[in-house]
């Protein structure tokens, strides 16, 4: 699935928030969204999801205005938020068949897919548990399952490993990565962490709302002529 | 998208409420008790002062156990519909509310759906409230309790439309607190539930105005009559437009234009 992003602007008041925004996510590649805290990431993925309005600029998903197909854009996209969007009273089937029905997906479809998604990771056997009762992977994990539900074309995971440990954080990448490879899935993974990114990654770098570098890893190292991503960012946006 | 999948939309925030609401069952029983205590304990002790004449839909003298029920039964929606404002703004809060804004189909079919499967849960604990009613001789007429039922259903709308918009223009959980002093209490007294509005003029004309302009009046109006088998057709219209209105002004309330994401700046 192919999204363009033109001339996009937001703000928050009068404070601009982001800053004409240019930019088009390859299908079937794993796109990297770098940008330190307040660079402006989840306003972006606010838009994208429609639920912030677009003040200036378009959003294009498959050559359609979102703006105006907002129905048929929501249905390509599955995203995993920042914050747990669960509910940690709910068991995790209870969770996934309430998410299926807001896609319209029947019941008995809703399970089917459900426990689809539960076996590849490795959740079917904890189906019937409170989301509680889960540590934070494992929530990301049913989280990340739930937005497959429906069967989106495009995955965007915002700070999607926040709170997690080392091991968990690694696990979560590989798990995205695998099925960005797997099911040609366009993926926007929104970080702050530059170990999260791999040099042959789509890297978008954003910083105070403006798009300061877009390309593999490998090409905006060269193009600041720095040894490495980490390099990279700090060059461009002085974080560490 | 078809019709079909309205139909699943619709089921799954239905089976979500009711999921949740057995999930908090003590929150049924809690729900319960205050309205008993008004009906059981204050009813008792006011009995005596409060002398209720005969007026419709009543016709004769009623004890004030009688006359409170269907005030107490508004109550109970009332009490719930903010409860389910306050889980809003705890679900926007944490993330959960814009599982459900993310949905493919139109907004105001999801919220207007949310109302209802909300009303539907406190529809069920009014009919459980009556049941108990019958122990201290709270004894509307049989088919009162179907006829009730519309009533009942347009009270829990407007008042889950009025909770819904409260969520949208509350930032902060902390700030629900001043909705109990602002809202829930000043509906409840300044209504007809707890005594008759004629009684309401002759003690204080200003106040008696202000409870007829008070929607959550008519609603507790509507619920009478239609329990004791009448239609009073000027409660049921005010509260069915004061509904709309509401509801119209709630699902604005939750267009992306005034949406907040918690983590990005607001101001």
């Amino acid at each position: 699935m192919s999204i363009d992003v033109r001339h996009l602007s937001f703000d928050y008041g009068t404070t601009p928030v982001l800053k004409d925004l240019n930019f088009s996510l390859k299908p079937g590649r794993f796109h990297a969204l770098l940008g330190p805290n307040g660079a402006g990431k989840s306003t972006l993925f606010g838009l994208l999801t429609r639920l912030l309005a677009i003040q200036r600029g378009e959003l294009l998903f498959e050559g359609e205005s979102m703006a105006r197909f907002p129905a048929r854009a929501m249905r390509r996209i599955g995203v995993v938020f920042q914050q747990n969007a669960l509910d940690l009273d709910l068991t995790v089937r209870q969770n996934l068949l309430y998410h299926a029905a807001l896609h319209g997906l029947s019941r008995k479809e809703a399970r089917t897919r459900g426990d689809r998604e539960l076996e590849r990771f490795g959740l079917l056997e904890r189906a019937n548990e409170p989301v509680r009762l889960l540590n934070g992977g494992h929530r990301r994990r049913v989280e990340i399952a739930r937005a497959l539900l429906h069967h989106p074309s495009l995955l965007l995971l915002d700070e999607a490993t926040v709170g997690l440990d080392v091991a968990s954080r690694k696990a979560l990448n590989e798990h995205v990565r695998a099925l960005c490879r797997e099911e040609s899935l366009t993926v926007l993974w929104a970080t702050h962490l530059i170990e999260e990114v791999r040099r042959d990654d789509q890297v978008l770098i954003l910083h105070q709302g403006q798009l300061l570098a877009n390309g593999t890893g490998q090409a905006i190292c060269e193009e600041t002529g720095s040894r490495d991503l980490s390099e990279t960012f700090h060059v461009l946006t002085g974080a560490g | 998208m078809k019709l079909s999948q309205y139909w699943h939309c619709f089921l799954g925030i239905q089976t979500r409420e009711w999921l949740r609401f057995w999930q908090q069952r003590t929150r049924f029983a809690s729900a319960l008790v205050r309205p008993l205590l008004w009906l059981v304990v204050f009813a008792a002790g006011f009995r005596a002062v409060l002398g209720i004449s005969i007026i419709p839909p009543y016709d004769t003298y009623i004890t004030y156990e009688t006359y409170i029920a269907p005030g107490l039964c508004g109550m109970i929606i009332l009490f719930n519909s903010m409860q389910g404002a306050l889980s809003m703004v705890y679900d926007r809060e944490l993330g959960s509310m814009r599982v459900l804004l993310m949905s493919p189909l139109p907004r105001p079919f999801l919220l207007v759906t949310k109302l209802l499967a909300m009303g539907v849960v406190s529809v069920g604990q009014v009919y459980v409230f009556l049941l108990l009613a019958l122990l201290v001789d709270v004894e509307p007429p049989l088919w009162g309790y179907v006829a009730v039922l519309p009533a009942l259903v347009l009270t829990s709308l407007m008042l889950g439309a009025l909770g819904l918009l409260i969520a949208t223009w509350i930032k902060q959980l902390e700030n629900f607190a001043g909705v109990m002093n602002f809202v829930i209490f000043p509906m409840f007294f300044m209504s007809s539930a707890l005594y008759p509005l004629w009684r309401m003029q002759e003690a204080s004309p200003w106040l008696y105005w202000v409870c007829q302009f008070n929607p959550f009046t008519h609603a507790v109006e509507a619920i009478r009559f239609a329990l004791y088998l009448q239609w009073n057709g000027q409660a049921f219209g005010i509260t069915a437009g004061v509904t709309v209105v509401l509801a119209l002004l709630a699902t604005a309330g939750f267009r992306p234009q005034r949406t907040r994401i918690p983590g990005t700046r607001t101001g």
